[in-house]
């Protein structure tokens, strides 16, 4: 649980995304791609679940990737090397079925972009032919790039303001790509409104969308329910029964909503310890 | 002497409603004595047929009354490892005290005449506790399990259960637990107001004090699995796995937020501390207007939970409890009835849940409903109700809890098909040994029976205990 390296991926216009490799020797003896970790920065923290990026069975170490988003990124970007976790427990959830499919698309929005690395990094090894399509806000906030163009066998960038790549969204390159060239899977994770798009221009183009959903957990391993989702009208918990899930099926406007459930506790507690909200 | 039962001492409503102290206080020596004078030592005792474990009860009753405070803890702890746990928490009007002759109810719980066992139990087992009477390992020539390596799964009334019966015959225990603290139900579920944090940790510092080992965060099926802790040198493993996955009833707008289930309402308070919040750092809404759907124990710790939190928070208290038969039929212990009943959470019986409407932000604002009727007997034995079509109504609500049950958690069984499980998704066992279809793998508690009592988990636990010896 302990702490070995921090680096900061992103530090621009108040915006913050590390990368931090744990202590972790059980855990990276199982982590495959897709799967997540539930996380306590303190004895007093939430849990909170975080996917990981790399793990390597040799060193006994896993790596997170995170972007200060509320109170518990900020205590955990907070502690610096050395320092340990309270908790941490994983692997959890379904691993990414890796096999050959043919081409495939994987789409990165924001911190999403970290998500898709190891899941690119084992469908390249599976003989997949990969295009990889990352995106962020601007060019400081792009994460991995260089990783991921040396995997990919094609490779695009976006960002809403032009600074990098295309100027617009992951998804209109999505678009395109579909159209040039036959796909046989789509994989996308990032913001909500990105991993829908990305699901209904997939699904109007014939081709399969998974998806790697964000819902908001308490222990991770089934216990509460805390994590459902609708998928094709049936309840679904993230945590035992994903992360991925269909991107065609998912009800996106619930998951949304659910995920705002604790907004003002999240800017009180912000607030009180005064972070920005 | 006196005949009327002795009650025990509670905090008064208007203060225990504020906080999540212990809301039952407990026998004075005096009160213990004069509860312990009025049973009448049968003959041929009935009570005892009545526990899960067959305590003697009434030796450690007549050892109370001769003062013998210590011979009576001993006494509940030949077959009962945690007597302040279960004077706490088990449902004696279902058990022990309606087995009584004293009582007078032909009904599934007892009445109050019946020897309040509960208080007794619970008298001796804090003796044992505030003088640190020690659960003495098994004299050095006679320990059963010398050199035995066991693995216990979950650290819940089971796995600590088991873990202090074989530490005790000299095993060497470690206990995998997938939760940074340990306790399992009793930490995570049930309140602090019914059972004292204090003697949870009491409990499981004995058990370290007794050697065994405890390693947190490891989710046995994802970090280890079952034939890894065998590769680690473990020579049997007990499974506790528990009962941990909520049943949800299937309605429209059940996602809708503030749609909880118990289970996550009561771990984001219990475990996580988010009555404590922002200190701590785990948020859990507090509703206006608090509707729970259940009639067992957990939507009853569930509605005072939620009753607690409003007046914490300076909101009006307005928790009902809707429940689809009548009060004769709810399954929850008679006297958390009771305090409920006097902390202000209303009962609305013959209701039966078909939709919540959410409002625009996706928010619950409502529960819409269907009157019921109580029809024959069900294969639970009690009268099944049936909605009434027509007849339908809205209680307006801005959170609402699920209490209905929870399922067998399977995370470990469903990467381990040779650990043979029936349609319930629980662990099929010898019920002679409590082995499992996996040879060295032994199991009990809820994944075994089902929901059970915490009692029953442990009674399940001393026999797999002793499964496990004997196989050794």
């Amino acid at each position: 649980m302990k702490i070995l390296s921090k680096d900061t991926l992103v530090d621009h216009a108040g915006l913050r995304i590390f990368r931090m490799v744990l202590d972790a020797p059980l855990i990276s003896r199982k982590a495959r791609a897709g799967q997540f970790v539930v996380i306590m920065a303190s004895r007093e923290g939430e849990r909170i679940p975080l996917t990981m990026v790399e793990s390597d069975s040799q060193a006994g170490t896993i790596t997170i990737v995170f972007q200060e988003t509320g109170f518990t990124t900020r205590m955990l970007g907070a502690l610096e090397p050395g320092d340990s976790l309270y908790a941490l427990a994983g692997p959890l959830g379904h691993a990414t079925e890796i096999k050959k499919y043919g081409n495939v698309v994987l789409l990165g929005g924001g911190v999403g972009v970290a998500e898709i690395y190891p899941v690119a990094g084992s469908l390249k090894q599976a003989g997949n032919r990969i295009t990889v399509i990352i995106g962020a806000r601007n060019k400081g906030l792009l994460i991995l790039k260089k990783e991921l163009e040396s995997l990919a066998d094609n490779f695009y960038t976006a960002t809403d303001d032009g600074s990098e790549g295309r100027k617009g969204f992951v998804t209109d390159i999505l678009e395109e790509v579909l159209k040039k060239e036959k796909q046989d899977l789509v994989y996308a994770v990032g913001p909500i409104p990105m991993m829908k798009k990305a699901s209904f221009v997939s699904g109007a183009a014939g081709v399969r969308a998974v998806v790697s959903l964000n819902a908001l957990m308490v222990d991770g391993t089934g216990m509460c329910g805390c994590c459902r989702v609708s998928v094709g009208g049936q309840t679904k918990f993230s945590c035992v029964d994903g992360p991925e899930f269909e991107g065609d099926k998912v009800d996106w406007e619930e998951l949304g909503l659910r995920n705002s459930m604790y907004c003002d506790k999240e800017s009180h507690i912000c607030r009180l310890n005064s972070l920005k909200p | 002497m006196n005949k009327e039962p002795i009650g025990a001492g509670e905090l008064p409503v208007q203060e225990r409603v504020r906080n999540f102290n212990e809301v039952v206080s407990g026998y004075q020596e005096k009160d213990a004595l004069a509860e312990a004078a009025r049973c009448l030592q049968c003959k041929n005792p009935t009570c005892i047929s009545g526990c899960p474990v067959n305590i003697n009860i009434k030796e450690f009753i007549a050892q109370i009354s001769k003062k013998d405070y210590s011979g009576a803890y001993y006494t509940i702890r030949k077959t009962n490892n945690f007597p302040s746990i279960c004077g706490r928490v088990c449902p004696a009007e279902y058990q022990c005290r309606r087995a009584c002759v004293l009582n007078r109810n032909k009904t599934s719980f007892a009445s109050e005449e019946a020897i309040n066992i509960n208080f007794l139990e619970r008298f001796a087992g804090d003796y044992g506790m505030r003088f640190k009477l020690p659960a003495a390992p098994a004299a050095a020539g006679s320990r059963k399990a010398s050199g035995l390596r066991v693995a216990v799964v979950g650290s819940g009334p089971a796995g600590l259960c088991c873990a202090g019966e074989l530490a005790r015959e000299g095993a060497k225990v470690v206990v995998f637990e997938s939760l940074q603290s340990c306790g399992g139900v009793l930490r995570y579920g049930i309140p602090a107001f019914r059972l004292d944090r204090e003697i949870l940790d009491y409990e499981i510092n004995s058990l370290v004090k007794l050697g065994v080992e405890l390693r947190n965060n490891i989710v046995v099926g994802r970090t280890l699995l079952l034939d890894e802790l065998f590769k680690e040198g473990f020579d049997r493993v007990f499974l506790g796995l528990g009962a941990g996955v909520p049943s949800f009833l299937g309605i429209k707008g059940e996602n809708a937020c503030n749609v909880y289930s118990a289970n996550e309402f009561l771990t984001r308070i219990n475990l996580m501390s988010a009555y404590k919040f922002p200190a701590y750092h785990t948020p859990v809404n507090i509703g206006r207007q608090v509707v729970v759907i259940g009639g067992g124990n957990t939507a009853l710790d569930a509605a005072r939970s939620a009753l607690r939190l409003q007046m914490i928070n300076g909101i009006k208290p307005d928790v009902k409890i809707l429940y689809r038969r009548t009060l004769a039929e709810m399954p929850s212990r008679r006297i958390e009835i009771e305090h409920a009943r006097q902390e202000g959470v209303e009962f609305k019986f013959l209701v039966e849940p078909r939709e919540f409407k959410p409002d625009e932000k996706g928010f619950v604002r409502g529960l819409e409903c269907l009157l019921c009727e109580l029809k024959e007997a069900d294969a639970s034995g009690r009268r099944r109700p049936v909605a009434l079509e027509g007849s339908g109504f809205s209680v307006p609500c801005d959170l609402a809890i699920i209490a209905i049950g929870l399922g067998a958690n399977q995370v470990l069984s469903s990467v381990t098909p040779e650990l043979k499980t029936d349609k319930h998704k629980d662990i099929i066992i010898n019920p002679a040994t409590m082995e499992t279809s996996v040879a060295g793998v032994f199991a009990g508690g809820d994944i075994v029976g089902g929901e059970g009592t915490v009692i029953e988990a442990m009674g399940m636990a001393r026999k797999a205990s002793s499964g496990i010896l004997q196989n050794s």
